[in-house]
């Protein structure tokens, strides 16, 4: 029988288990010598490296010295206590989103999108509401339960809450490109701002290449979808937080949870998170069950 | 003979379409100016300053309601001169700026009078732009050694001092050409920042001190390593018409200028994008810039595999708005892009289908491809894998500028160590496949030549839509990278203003004449004594100006495709019917 990891001892698979086996690059502003190249040595074994490889040292310019490093981790960690905040939504299929929605809601739900600020990419954005769709998962568009306005790509924030407001959205998605400097959090941030102002009490979903449910939580959205997000996935988290808020209890939605295990306390980042503390001590607009219509 | 076997007549239709198309927007660039225009004006006569940072120009045409503009800056401005005796323009604009001096209510005097006094001035930046394209056209003679593709690498720290570190390494490790990405959103300030900047968003600001120390340092470092270096900036945004005299003053060799980028990914109103442009192009033509347009963008919103018609029509219109402002087809690096998905089946004959026929339908202009972006995932081994295939197409099909991929593309902002792993790809790859495209001949009913000719005729049709609706409908109707912009949205059309019957602006006017340059004239002297010259009796027939426009000859390098393979552009060259190349507006 073939060897198991030890969760609770985890570490690296380099060419056996718990080898620890590691490769990294950087590059170190000091020119060509044999001094850089022990310095980038011993730089890893810092890192926590045993048995550092300098596989390769080479001349980047006359101020730099790029190195390939290889070596063999010391470090462990518990795999078990890993929790990673999840949106904890029924995988369902378009028609059973369809008459989940016809059913629980009884109404066509406004969704309103777009990118905002400067970021021009709308690849995101139109791949989660568009007919199209990805890889075959159609978009809301194709939704009889949705009613998509997609205003794509540099959206200016307050246009977008003013739409939202004047078309009674009940759904608000943007598409955010993770920038340097921390720019696009900026704008998100002031997009819940003018929300707030506005007393929208719309779902506020955010999606992006590098965004995590985590960071979007964090910020003080509903949720957060990253990369290869399916649009039906984005249909449910809707349905089912729309449907959650309409019967109170947070509770109720985590039932759904695919895995079938009681939610624990993966909760606190959960959708029923909507009520997480964090998000209440920033913007104060989150809240389980606040909403009733 | 054409290696794809593209369909001549085809191409010339399209380029017909294509003048038809930009000649209705030319109509209405011809009624208008936009502050941008006469800020750029002011800036031609030599006002650089600021106070506090915001550019006198900007507080000389805001100091003009709007409708005083009709009759342009430079009336105001020439009258106050004149009846003002400054000592200097800069000593007049410090005052009108500062408000000691109101425009508006210095007395009319006659028009002779206001020339008189401005033609020093224009004759001044004249003589910038002439000297600043005569230093390139000089140091590319001494100093070209880079081979084709140039390759072509980006830095954008945000500050303008580590950003020439950055540079001087990127050149130690081959790159040929410097581009210095925006700040975020600058593209969408209505004034160009002024002095040295250390902190950018995403980038380092375009200010007209940035642009001379990166100049310096490229020059330094260009010496060292016995090529020339290209300096790239972006003359795009709000500040089209200004970036380009800036840019041109400063001795930049590429700027990113697109008729309709702006529009498309900026949301600046298309009236100001295209009377921008125009007027940024003549200044672009007579400094001897070279232009890099911004097809390649359409296919980050848009799937390539269905959607690079866009992208050749697009450099169809992008060309025929150049000769009209005076730009010779060898100053236009009209853009395109590597972006298919890697997952279709045969994707990479499709590139390399869609890659060729650029080059051989433009085969004049110094052509710029795109790396990968869209299908750029974070996994970097992967994407340096895709930025190889993007090499091997960019040398195979002779690209002449090549902006190399980053295998950290849609993670950060590339590390040094990026930069120096795509440096090494496209060392390797430009080297160990020099020849290969000269080796190569498509199966003639294969599909790289079915992509071909399926994209050209798919172009030839939207482009006959187009025409037939109008550029400014079109685009409203999201033709291109299916992007909505509506003819009276986005930003910046309240600096459009319509000129009035007395409109004056000399540098406008001077700008509009074309001058043959000396490489032009060295090539007249050329064509007299080339063997070629047989070949080039039939275009002639089109007239001198058409005969001024063609020195593919002093193009010896990398074109060893020549004009036979089209047979050359027959009767009317590109336009056809006999019209001159070069619409001599102005006058």
């Amino acid at each position: 029988m073939s060897q198991q990891p030890d969760l609770k001892r985890l570490k690296p698979y380099g060419d056996h288990f718990e080898d620890g086996g590691v490769q990294l690059s950087f590059t170190l502003p000091v020119p060509y010598s044999d001094e850089a190249k022990e310095a980038a040595r011993l730089y890893a074994e810092k890192m926590g490296l045993d048995r550092v490889q300098v596989s390769s040292m080479e001349k980047m310019g006359e101020k730099f010295c790029f190195f390939v490093v290889y070596g063999f981790s010391k470090l462990t960690i518990d795999f078990e206590k890993v929790v990673v905040p999840k949106i904890e939504i029924p995988k369902l299929t378009h028609k059973e989103i369809e008459e989940l929605a016809e059913k629980k809601l009884g109404r066509r739900v406004v969704v309103i999108g777009g990118t905002t600020g400067s970021d021009a990419h709308t690849v995101g954005i139109d791949a989660i509401l568009s007919i199209k769709g990805l890889a075959g998962d159609k978009g809301l568009e194709s939704y009889s339960s949705f009613e998509v306005h997609n205003l794509r790509a540099q959206v200016d924030n307050k246009v977008l809450v003013e739409k939202a407001t004047q078309l009674k959205a009940e759904a608000i998605l943007v598409s955010q490109l993770v920038t340097q400097q921390d720019q696009h959090l900026t704008n998100l941030k002031e997009l819940l701002k003018l929300l707030k102002q506005a007393k929208s009490d719309a779902l506020r979903i955010v999606g992006g290449p590098r965004m995590t449910h985590k960071i979007a939580k964090e910020i003080g959205f509903d949720a957060g979808f990253g990369a290869g997000t399916r649009p039906s996935e984005v249909a449910s988290f809707i349905v089912h937080e729309l449907m959650r808020r309409k019967h109170g209890s947070p509770k109720k939605g985590h039932h759904l949870s695919p895995s079938g295990e009681a939610p624990k306390d993966r909760l606190e980042g959960g959708s029923a998170g909507a009520s997480s503390k964090k998000g209440r001590s920033l913007f104060g607009w989150i809240g389980g069950g606040r909403k009733d219509s | 003979m054409s290696r794809l076997n593209l369909d001549r007549d085809k191409i010339e239709s399209c380029r017909q379409v294509g003048r038809h198309i930009t000649l209705q927007i030319q109509d209405f660039i011809d009624r208008h100016t936009t502050v941008s225009i006469e800020r750029a004006t002011l800036r031609f006569f030599g006002l650089e300053d600021a106070i506090k940072s915001m550019p006198i120009v900007n507080l000389i045409v805001d100091r003009l309601p709007k409708e005083k503009l009709e009759l342009g800056i430079a009336r105001w401005f020439g009258r106050a001169l004149v009846h003002h005796r400054a000592s200097s323009p800069l000593s007049l604009a410090l005052r009108i700026a500062d408000g000691k001096i109101n425009m508006e209510e210095t007395p009319d005097v006659p028009y002779e009078k206001v020339d008189q006094a401005l033609q020093p001035l224009v004759m001044a930046g004249l003589r910038r732009l002439d000297a600043a394209r005569e230093r390139k056209e000089k140091l590319l003679t001494q100093y070209d050694r880079s081979e084709r593709p140039l390759k072509y690498l980006i830095v954008a720290t945000g500050n303008i001092h580590d950003d020439v570190d950055q540079a001087k390494a990127a050149v130690e490790q081959g790159a040929d050409c410097i581009a210095v990405i925006r700040s975020t959103a600058q593209s969408l300030i209505d004034y160009v920042p002024h002095g040295a900047t250390t902190e950018g968003f995403g980038g380092t600001y375009a200010t007209q001190e940035n642009f001379k120390i990166m100049r310096k340092a490229l020059d330094e470092v260009g010496k060292e390593v016995g090529r020339y270096i290209r300096l790239v900036n972006y003359s795009s945004g709000l500040c089209m018409a200004e970036i380009a005299v800036t840019g041109a003053f400063e001795n930049l060799d590429f700027l990113l200028n697109d008729a309709m980028y702006g529009i498309l990914f900026r949301d600046i109103n298309m009236k100001r994008t295209f009377t921008d442009q125009y007027f940024s192009r003549l200044v672009i033509a007579r400094a001897g810039i070279t232009i890099n347009t911004g097809e390649d963008n359409y296919l980050t919103t848009a799937e390539s595999y269905r959607a690079f018609p866009q992208v050749l029509a697009s450099q169809f219109i992008n060309e025929q708005f150049g000769l009209q402002a005076n730009l010779r087809e060898e100053q236009m690096g009209l853009g395109h892009a590597f972006e298919m998905d890697p997952t279709i089946e045969d994707s990479f004959l499709y590139e390399i289908a869609q890659a060729e026929m650029v080059r051989e339908i433009f085969w004049k202009s110094p052509v710029k491809y795109m790396p990968p972006t869209r299908h750029m995932t974070g996994d970097i081994f992967f994407g340096h894998v895709l930025g190889t295939m993007f090499n091997l197409i960019g040398v195979t099909t002779r690209q002449e500028i090549q902006l190399l991929g980053m295998p950290t593309e849609a993670i950060h902002n590339p590390f040094l160590q990026d930069r120096f792993i795509s440096m090494k790809c496209a060392n390797y790859m430009f080297n160990a496949a020099r020849h290969l495209g000269d080796e190569i001949h498509w199966s003639p009913n294969g599909k790289v030549i079915r992509r071909a000719r399926a994209m050209l005729e798919e172009t030839h049709t939207l482009l006959k839509k187009v025409e037939r609706l109008g550029l400014m409908n079109a685009i409203e109707q999201g033709t291109f990278a299916n992007m909505v912009r509506f003819i009276e949205g986005g930003r910046g059309l309240d600096g459009v203003i319509k000129k009035d019957k007395t409109y004056y602006n000399p540098v406008w006017k001077a700008l509009e004449k074309r001058l043959p340059t000396a490489d032009e004239q060295e090539l007249i002297a050329l064509r007299a004594e080339s063997p070629l010259a047989v070949g080039h009796s039939e275009e002639s027939e089109a007239g001198q100006e058409e005969g001024i426009v063609r020195p593919h000859q002093g193009r010896s390098r990398r074109r060893p495709r020549s004009r036979r393979r089209f047979g050359g552009p027959r009767g009317g060259g590109s336009q056809g019917g006999g019209k001159p190349d070069v619409p001599t507006t102005g006058s």
